[in-house]
């Protein structure tokens, strides 16, 4: 009844093989060059938020500040900032009526929006953050669908971005705990969705550029009538 | 015996998969081979954690001790132990039943499927059935 020598000859010769072409497989992935993980349970530090309060765009004196709390990888936000931003960032930020402040709200169920927010903070060692920030958005449902870090290396070329310094920032994961931090900032204002913007102490969903201008307008009359 | 050589390599090969995975969320291999974004949905998802632990590395567990067992299990002295057989059909229908889950999150919460889960599914049930066969094999025999 005992197997038969050669047939366990067989099954040891089978196993010897499936064992040996798993870990080929394993030690070629392992050899991979390695994309980066932006980790969300970070410990986040004074250094991580001392004198950074989030990406500005316009005028110190502008009488309006905006604070836009977003995901790189929510679709609303991308239809935001590629639909009306274009008009506010004219007509509102560059005539010096508005302030614009990007702070990171990176949901848990996209998986590459920590990343793609760290690709952000890194575009902005290099003072590109801005041109990144559009690129991030612009091509959110090809990086969305995979390959994120490759997509993010693309555009950090084509910001005109030192590659090499880009890959050295992410690689180091460095701004986790700031993008952590950011978000725990809008947990703590009541921020539930984005994108989500804070004017003069309110919350407020998406607005048409239209809704923000009258935004605006009022809160200038209000600090004229004062 | 050829059921349990079949479930020992099929769960050998389980290993390498869930240690795949495994080593991804470890953060030691870039992006999962899988021709699409869907294996990296499923895996960065909060689903990829059950009860706090990474549910590759409870498939990589789970799969070293199908490994052990059905090696224990080919050893001519107990070609006709029933226990092993036992242990293997307990074991890899566990399995199962969590590969039935993991399935049904991907295909009715996360609306994404990762190929490299769907091999997992296909390695326990097929062990589960070499196991049941096994037990089959043994039917009216003692011990």
């Amino acid at each position: 009844m005992a197997a038969a020598p050669s047939r366990m000859k067989g099954f040891y010769v089978t196993l010897g093989v499936v064992a040996v072409a798993g870990l080929a497989f394993l030690g070629w992935q392992l050899s991979r060059k390695r994309t980066v993980s932006i980790p969300a349970n970070v410990v986040i530090t004074p250094a991580d938020t001392a004198g950074f309060r989030g990406y500005l765009l316009g005028s110190d004196s502008a009488p309006v500040e905006i604070t836009e709390y977003a995901d790189y990888q929510c679709p609303f936000c991308a239809d935001f900032d590629i639909v009306t931003f274009p008009d506010v960032k004219s007509r509102l930020i560059e005539t010096g009526l508005v302030r614009w402040r990007y702070r990171d709200m990176p949901l848990q169920m996209h998986p590459f929006a920590r990343l793609a927010a760290h690709a952000g903070a890194c575009a902005d060692d290099q003072g590109k953050f801005w041109p990144m920030h559009t690129l991030l958005y612009q091509g959110q449902t090809d990086w969305a669908r995979g390959g994120a870090a490759g997509h993010f290396e693309k555009y950090a070329e084509l910001a005109g971005l030192d590659v090499n310094k880009y890959n050295e920032c992410m690689a180091s994961a460095r701004y986790a705990g700031r993008i952590e931090a950011s978000y725990q900032e809008a947990v703590a204002l009541g921020v539930n969705s984005t994108p989500t913007f804070l004017i003069a102490g309110r919350l407020y969903e998406p607005l048409s550029y239209d809704q923000f201008k009258h935004v605006v307008d009022s809160l200038i009359a209000v600090k004229r009538a004062q | 015996m050829k059921y349990r050589m079949a479930a020992a390599v099929l769960a050998l090969a389980g290993v390498i998969l869930a240690a795949y995975l495994y080593l991804f969320k470890l953060g030691l291999i870039g992006t999962l081979a899988c021709g699409t974004g869907s294996c990296e949905t499923v895996q960065l998802s909060s689903w990829s954690r059950f009860l706090g632990v990474e549910v590759s590395l409870i498939g990589l567990l789970g799969y070293v001790a199908l490994l052990i067992v059905a090696l224990i299990a080919t050893k001519p002295a107990l070609e006709l132990a029933r226990w092993p057989s036992r242990w293997l059909v307990i074991m890899a229908g566990i399995g199962t039943l969590f590969a039935v889950y993991l399935t049904a999150l991907e295909l009715f919460v996360i609306h994404a499927i990762c190929r490299w889960c769907v091999g997992s599914a296909v390695i326990i049930t097929l062990i589960f059935i070499m196991s049941l066969l096994d037990l089959r094999r043994l039917r009216g025999v003692s011990g």
